[in-house]
């Protein structure tokens, strides 16, 4: 599609950028700062840099976390998603609005809640706590989110494209797999990368139910309020943020690339 | 379709080499041996070279695990499902974990170098003869000030200076129900342990008087927000304090005469433990003298180590503040474990202050 | 629809079961237990105190206001998201500042909105004195709204996508001003995302604690910053519990509130 922006649109979009961006920037400027603290830029420097390098523990919860968010966020899309094309499909409009209730009292509840009570529940059933029982907490409170964000896509699609795929013979598998899952899939992308967000940010959930050693990023930054958050956190980030941004602009650049491919070779 | 079960397989396939790379680096760094101790603190509470160096001698593997609140911690141990052979809780806390029953008895025979700590700290209500607990940290509650931004007869010498009109939208206090409603039960005289609804009344009703002059109730963002100047005057406890004071040589630190909150973080071996013998020798290793003093230095605490006070520079030792002499720590209290019924009457009073607040 | 999927659904019931059902069946026990273990209904007595009724009807206002500012911040860029070139790359961008720590980002905030923060800097540059942003109904819910964007551009975004651009030609051929498309063609066909886009802000909105400290200096107190003072600082799990049971109470109202209307052929 052609960009026809006007001025005006150019405008608003850069400042909310600058707005969403700012305070990241404002993290990352700090993590060159000599003086240890985020108040006075007193000189520049790299040795938080070096310091992340240094310290293995705060690596390995930096890995940690990442797999946790991943996993998580893809178990979560898989199963808020067959559930999302399970609710459309049930008859009665109670139940589905019932169901549909029940989905969003997770969002709704504060963390400490669904902390405290996952905690309640793992000890109760006899998991152990650690890498499991946070990675089994975060698909849990990620469904919710994958759920509302498919659903949309499958109540504005065109029911008689499905009707008419059953009507010419195809098995209730290849209806799904061909057709509903290629039309929603904006929304299961969607999806996921909300599960990742909510379980990249999660703190409290996490840190009821973890133990063993276990640890996220997360919990290790609130846990260091009191004596202060040190510049290594920061430099963590302003890494994380530069591959981030690097893997999206790479992973964007090779799809893009393979489509055109698919194209001329039409 | 096609390209959804790719993403998948891309993410599963990343997973599984930064499990491989997690695994490489946790053997790396640990040195095996004699089992492993897993220590619950709290963040940026201990040096980490301490931890290294304690690993080197005995060969035991630390994990140090941290929480953010005494009753997050308390509701960790309480339920189990993880074995913390150390954590470091207040003393209203550790009383709470003895009555509980959440604690084994420490074996004084084997923390030889319990004879650094000063007695001072030794044998208090909260732990007669420290059957349970170690000293590791201490402090008071006061005032930390920036002199040059507020009108010279505010000294902070009585707590009735917080209500000085001169102070309008320049204080901080911190999030606590027992620190706030303290302090305004010793602003009239009456004990931080009290148990008597009208005291508290009152000492509610003098807060909400204070309306003006209070600009935030927050909790540790305390710290850089007085670093840089954001108010003037904040209610906070001595180690965050000194950590300011080292940040912002402008800012001053006081406990008013009419008494205050005096505190201490011990070390505590949980019922949970698993090793039992690796706790006692951590406890021991963190009294050494010259560990205790690396300690203070890192953490910027005050310490109860007397052994360590002679290593430590002079200037910091000598700090009345931060290390009151005994007869200044006589109006001193240490808080009560109110049981939980009195501590929910405190923090329904703090919430009708909080909410009298615009 | 013909179609159904009874097997798709297991995994998701399952869930429900164990991490939505169970998990209410022990806040409601617990909101029913007073600090000794014995049963009472003193707890929900309690809620209907003038206390704890000023602050669900201060934690709604809030709410309100934030899912409002969210909205109308939201709705435009996603419309202007859709008309670039690289649109999908932008929408990612939109969402990778929300992978880095709230905390920290909260942190960075009180910096930026502080008395010697740029913000301030840029106002004395106007010649004009620093004002206090941080700790003010102002600061907090404009950093609720910065929270919440990405969550409601996302639904929006893909409901604006797939939307068919012959449509909005029809209505400008007709005649139709841009407005009118907009309120007529556009907004209709959009309905269900910005709709799932209020459930995620206002649902969640009405539970936020850690910024209602950080960053309005316990000045706002809303529901969320009440059960968690409850469960971690009075340690009394049965209040907290009770105004859990009472969030959910609200949220299933909402609920109904925006509610998709029957439509013909879904079921």
């Amino acid at each position: 599609m052609r960009s026809n922006l006007s001025a005006t649109a150019k405008v608003y979009l850069v400042a909310v950028f600058v707005i969403l961006y700012a305070p990241i920037f404002y993290l990352i400027f700090y993590s060159f700062n000599s003086g240890g603290t985020m108040n006075s830029f007193e000189g520049f420097t790299l040795e938080h840099y070096k310091a992340v390098f240094e310290d293995n523990r705060l690596i390995a919860i930096l890995i940690n976390t990442v797999i946790v968010a991943l996993l998580s966020a893809l178990i979560a899309t898989i199963i808020g998603t067959l559930g999302a094309v399970g609710i459309v499909s049930m008859r009665s409009q109670k139940m589905r609005s019932t169901v549909l209730s029940l989905n969003n009292i997770l969002i709704v509840s504060p963390d400490v809640v669904i902390g405290a009570s996952f905690l309640i529940l793992f000890t109760m059933i006899g998991v152990k706590l650690g890498f499991a029982s946070v990675l089994i907490s975060h698909i849990a409170f990620s469904i919710p989110i994958v759920v509302l964000m498919v659903l949309p896509k499958i109540l504005e699609m065109n029911t008689n494209l499905i009707d008419a795929a059953l009507d010419l013979g195809a098995s209730r598998r290849d209806v799904l797999t061909r057709v509903i899952i290629p039309y929603i899939k904006p929304g299961i992308f969607a999806g996921f990368f909300m599960a990742l967000t909510y379980s990249l940010d999660d703190f409290a959930v996490t840190f009821f139910v973890t133990g063993n050693g276990f640890s996220t990023l997360s919990v290790e930054i609130y846990s260091m309020a009191r004596a202060g958050i040190s510049l290594t956190v920061n430099a963590i980030s302003g890494l994380v943020f530069v591959v981030t941004v690097g893997v999206v602009a790479i992973y964007y650049v090779i799809t893009n690339r393979a489509k055109k491919m698919e194209a001329y070779n039409r | 379709m096609k390209s959804l079960l790719n993403a998948a397989l891309a993410i599963v396939i990343t997973c599984g080499l930064l499990w491989f790379a997690a695994s490489k680096l946790e053997a790396s760094g640990s040195a095996g041996g004699e089992g492993v101790l897993t220590v619950y603190n709290w963040g940026e509470y201990i040096d980490p070279a301490l931890i290294d160096q304690f690993e080197e001698e005995t060969g035991i593997t630390v994990i140090y695990e941290t929480f953010d609140s005494n009753e997050a911690m308390l509701t960790k141990i309480r339920q189990g499902g993880s074995a913390y052979d150390i954590a470091v809780p207040s003393e209203y806390t550790i009383e709470t974990m003895i009555e509980e029953d959440l604690l084994i008895e420490i074996d004084h025979s084997k923390i030889t170098n319990l004879q650094n700590i000063d007695p001072y700290f030794l044998d208090l209500p909260f732990d007669p003869k420290n059957k349970y607990s170690i000293p590791y940290f201490w402090g008071t509650v006061g005032i930390v000030y920036n002199p040059n931004k507020i009108p010279e007869h505010i000294t902070f010498d009585s707590w009735d200076d917080l209500w000085d009109p001169a102070l309008k939208n320049k204080v901080f206090l911190v999030d606590g129900a027992r620190e706030v409603m303290g302090m305004g039960l010793n602003s009239l005289g009456y004990s931080l342990n009290s148990r008597d609804d009208s005291e508290l009344r009152e000492a509610t009703e003098k807060l909400k008087q204070l309306n003006g002059n209070v600009k935030a109730i927050i909790g540790d963002e305390i710290t850089p927000l007085m670093i840089n100047n954001e108010a003037a005057v904040s209610l906070t406890f001595s180690g965050q304090a000194a950590d300011m004071m080292g940040e912002n040589e402008e800012l001053d630190f006081a406990v008013p005469s009419e008494g205050s909150n005096l505190w201490f973080d011990n070390m505590v071996i949980p019922k949970t433990a698993q090793n039992i013998e690796g706790a006692h020798l951590f406890i021991n290793f963190m009294l050494d003298a010259e560990v205790a003093a690396q300690n203070a230095e890192y953490v910027g605490y005050s310490i109860p180590n007397k052994a360590a006070w002679e290593l430590l520079d002079k200037e910091v030792i000598n700090d009345e503040r931060f290390y009151p002499p005994e007869e200044r720590r006589s109006n001193l209290e240490v808080y009560e474990n109110l049981g939980l019924e009195l501590l929910g009457i405190y923090n329904e009073y703090f919430l009708e202050f909080k909410m009298s607040l615009n | 629809m013909k179609f159904k999927s009874k097997a798709s659904l297991i995994p998701y019931l399952l869930w429900v079961a164990l991490f939505v059902i169970a998990p209410i069946g022990l806040i409601l026990y617990y909101s029913m237990l007073d600090l000794n273990g014995d049963f009472t209904l003193a707890n929900y007595q309690n809620f209907f105190t003038p206390a704890y009724l000023t602050m669900t009807l201060t934690s709604f206002w809030y709410a309100f206001l934030i899912t409002f500012f969210t909205l109308v911040i939201s709705y435009p860029t996603a419309y202007f998201l859709t008309k670039m070139k690289h649109k999908h790359l932008w929408l990612m961008l939109i969402i990778i500042p929300s992978w880095i720590n709230l905390l920290l980002k909260t942190y960075a905030f009180i910096g930026i909105f502080g008395l010697y923060g740029p913000v301030n800097a840029i106002i004395e540059v106007f010649g004009f004195d620093p004002k206090q942003i941080l700790f003010t109904d102002f600061s907090f819910v404009f950093v609720a709204v910065y929270i919440f964007i990405p969550f409601m551009i996302i639904p929006i975004f893909n409901a604006l996508d797939k939307m068919n651009p012959s449509l909005i030609y029809a209505s400008r051929d007709l005649g139709a001003s841009a407005f009118t498309t907009f309120r007529r063609v556009i907004f209709p066909l959009t309905i269900e995302g910005v709709k799932s886009g209020i459930q995620v802000t206002f649902i969640p909105a009405l539970s936020l604690f850690m910024i209602t400290r950080l960053i309005a200096g316990n000045k706002v107190i809303t529901l969320g910053t009440a059960i968690e003072q409850q469960f971690l600082v009075a340690q009394n799990w049965g209040m907290g519990s009770t105004i859990a049971v009472f969030l959910i109470l609200i949220m299933f109202a909402s609920m109904l509130f925006t509610r998709t209307k029957k439509k013909g052929g879904r079921a």
